[in-house]
């Protein structure tokens, strides 16, 4: 770390932006325009916040992060809080993973004391969640922080100028943290070099389902989904959830032609993930996977907005009421067009993305909700 | 009764008067008594000096935050759909099963309430649930009955 701080703010974000990091929280933001944009707010208070409120379904890499490297973690908040400007961090762990609190703040002591050390004033934090999926999104998660409901905020004013407390805030996922790390340590060459256009770098997967190797894999972003169903299928792989509930699902025959990564002008089908892959076998059925998705959703939407309250639960009782034989099966099209009206009309990204499930599940897989 | 009052009056010595300060004192109330009373909302807010709404309000909004009273041990399950593929009911059953309770509900003793969750992050090794903040994963009925008789002795002295 000392190193890292010897050299220039502007050295540091140039390097970072070199990198083209994005975000592997899932939505992808450039990790260096974020830094660089906070760097030029002006305030005298800052703060650097490590999203730590895993909460995708099929996600659990920002665990193993936090539980077996947890000092890559620490450092990249200090040397973010140095370019920026700011002396604390924060880190928002989700209640579920209370039990690492504990190795945490030993951690993030020994941390501390190193800082000291090295006349570096930065100081970290642990916040515990309780239990709110929708408290991973960033201005919910200040909402939290600020010891309110996790309801998220109009953007703008985006974090980069106003976010916990008001203050301009940098909010990164754990594994971005971690990769700025890497980047830093090692150059941006390194990280550039691997991955795809618009899609940079490695990224870790979280593989779970009908796979005979379930885990947390480092791969290469833009890999065809063709070659990660042939590396981790079980030879019967129907379709493959790409991004968690609020992601997409792929059916087999659209293997070969998806790739994994971000969206970009040139690449064809892209299809972001913030790491979690869930793959399914023929003797699943598709209607009992958007059933759990569509219950996970009404229950974790927080109800600010009525696209989202309201839209959910129809989903939800819609696709039951046409599998009972209550409603036609054209009663599916209706659900869709209520899902694409929550994709324009939905405040923040659960909304938003419910259709992202719904329709891919739907579209691909609409014998099964009838039958 | 003052017994809260003091354990609230503690908790906001320990971690500030600030409204930001609200969440931790609600689950240190939380590790405590296991659940939120509206005595100990009421008293949270006079300490905070804000509306006792707003705490009710915000503390309603945490699935880990319950209002309701609830065992010494709180079992909660996931139900999302990696576990829910690898044999979630089963094990779901057992315990409904040993502890003679339904979703929800907690043995007349005190000890156990059973809750469902969402997504605990153990997909790769599921199904998975969480006794207070004990992470158990890789169930099966048999584990599960396994893992439940040890509460039960350790209770039984």
């Amino acid at each position: 770390m000392l190193s890292t701080i010897k050299r220039s703010r502007q050295e540091l974000i140039n390097e970072l932006i070199s990198s083209e990091l994005k975000g592997r929280g899932g939505a992808g933001f450039p990790t260096g325009l974020k830094w660089k944009l906070t760097s030029e707010a002006k305030s005298e208070k800052k703060y650097v916040i490590c999203n730590a409120d895993e909460g995708e379904p099929g996600t659990f890499k920002d665990r193993e992060i936090l539980t077996k490297v947890p000092f890559k973690v620490l450092t990249a908040m200090a040397v973010c809080g140095y370019i920026i400007g700011s002396d604390e961090g924060i880190i928002y762990l989700r209640g579920e993973y209370q039990y690492l609190s504990k190795n945490l703040n030993s951690a993030i002591q020994e941390f501390e004391y190193y800082c000291k050390k090295i006349n570096l004033n930065f100081s970290i934090r642990l916040f515990l969640g309780s239990g709110a999926y929708i408290c991973g999104e960033e201005t919910a998660l200040f909402e939290s922080l600020e010891g309110k409901r996790g309801e998220p905020r109009n953007k703008p004013p985006y974090p980069t100028t106003a976010g916990f407390m008001g203050k301009p805030t940098v909010i990164n996922n754990v594994e971005t943290l971690a990769h700025t790390y890497t980047i830093f340590k090692y150059g941006a060459k390194k990280f550039y070099d691997l991955g795809v256009q618009y899609s940079r770098g490695s990224k870790l997967f979280s593989v779970s389902g009908d796979t005979p190797k379930p885990g947390i894999y480092e791969l290469e972003l833009g890999m065809s989904l063709q070659d990660f169903v042939d590396e981790f299928g079980d030879g019967d792989t129907k379709a493959v959830q790409v991004g968690g509930a609020s992601g997409f699902l792929v059916p087999r025959k659209k293997f070969g032609e998806t790739a994994i990564g971000f969206q970009g002008k040139l690449v064809g089908i892209s299809l972001p993930t913030g790491g979690s892959m869930m793959l399914f076998n023929s003797t699943r059925s598709m209607y009992n996977v958007l059933d759990n998705y569509l219950e996970f959703f009404k229950e974790e939407s927080c109800g600010q907005c009525t696209p989202c309250r309201v839209g959910c639960q129809q989903l939800y009782l819609g696709i039951k009421a046409v599998k009972r034989g209550d409603r036609p099966a054209t009663y599916l099209d209706k659900l869709l067009k209520l899902s694409e009206t929550m994709q324009y009309t939905a405040k923040c990204g659960l909304g938003q993305s419910v259709a992202n499930s719904f329709i891919s599940i739907v579209e691909n897989f609409r014998e099964e909700m009838i039958y | 009764m003052d017994q809260i009052k003091e354990l609230v009056h503690e908790l906001v010595q320990k971690h500030g008067h600030n409204r930001e300060n609200l969440l931790p004192v609600l689950q240190g109330v939380i590790e405590h008594e296991m659940y939120l009373s509206e005595q100990s909302m009421v008293e949270i807010a006079r300490e905070l000096d804000i509306p006792a709404a707003e705490v009710y309000g915000t503390a309603t909004f945490y699935s880990f935050l319950q209002t309701k009273p609830m065992g010494k041990y709180i079992i909660r399950l996931c139900k999302t759909i990696s576990c829910s593929m690898k044999g979630k009911n089963q094990v779901l059953l057992a315990l409904q099963d040993m502890l003679n309770i339904k979703i929800g509900q907690t043995t007349p003793d005190g000890k156990f309430t059973l809750l469902q969750t969402n997504c605990l992050g153990w997909c790769h090794e599921a199904p998975a649930m969480v006794i207070n903040h004990e992470v158990y994963t890789n169930l099966s009925p048999e584990r599960v009955r396994e893992i439940l008789n040890e509460y039960i002795k350790l209770e039984n002295g």
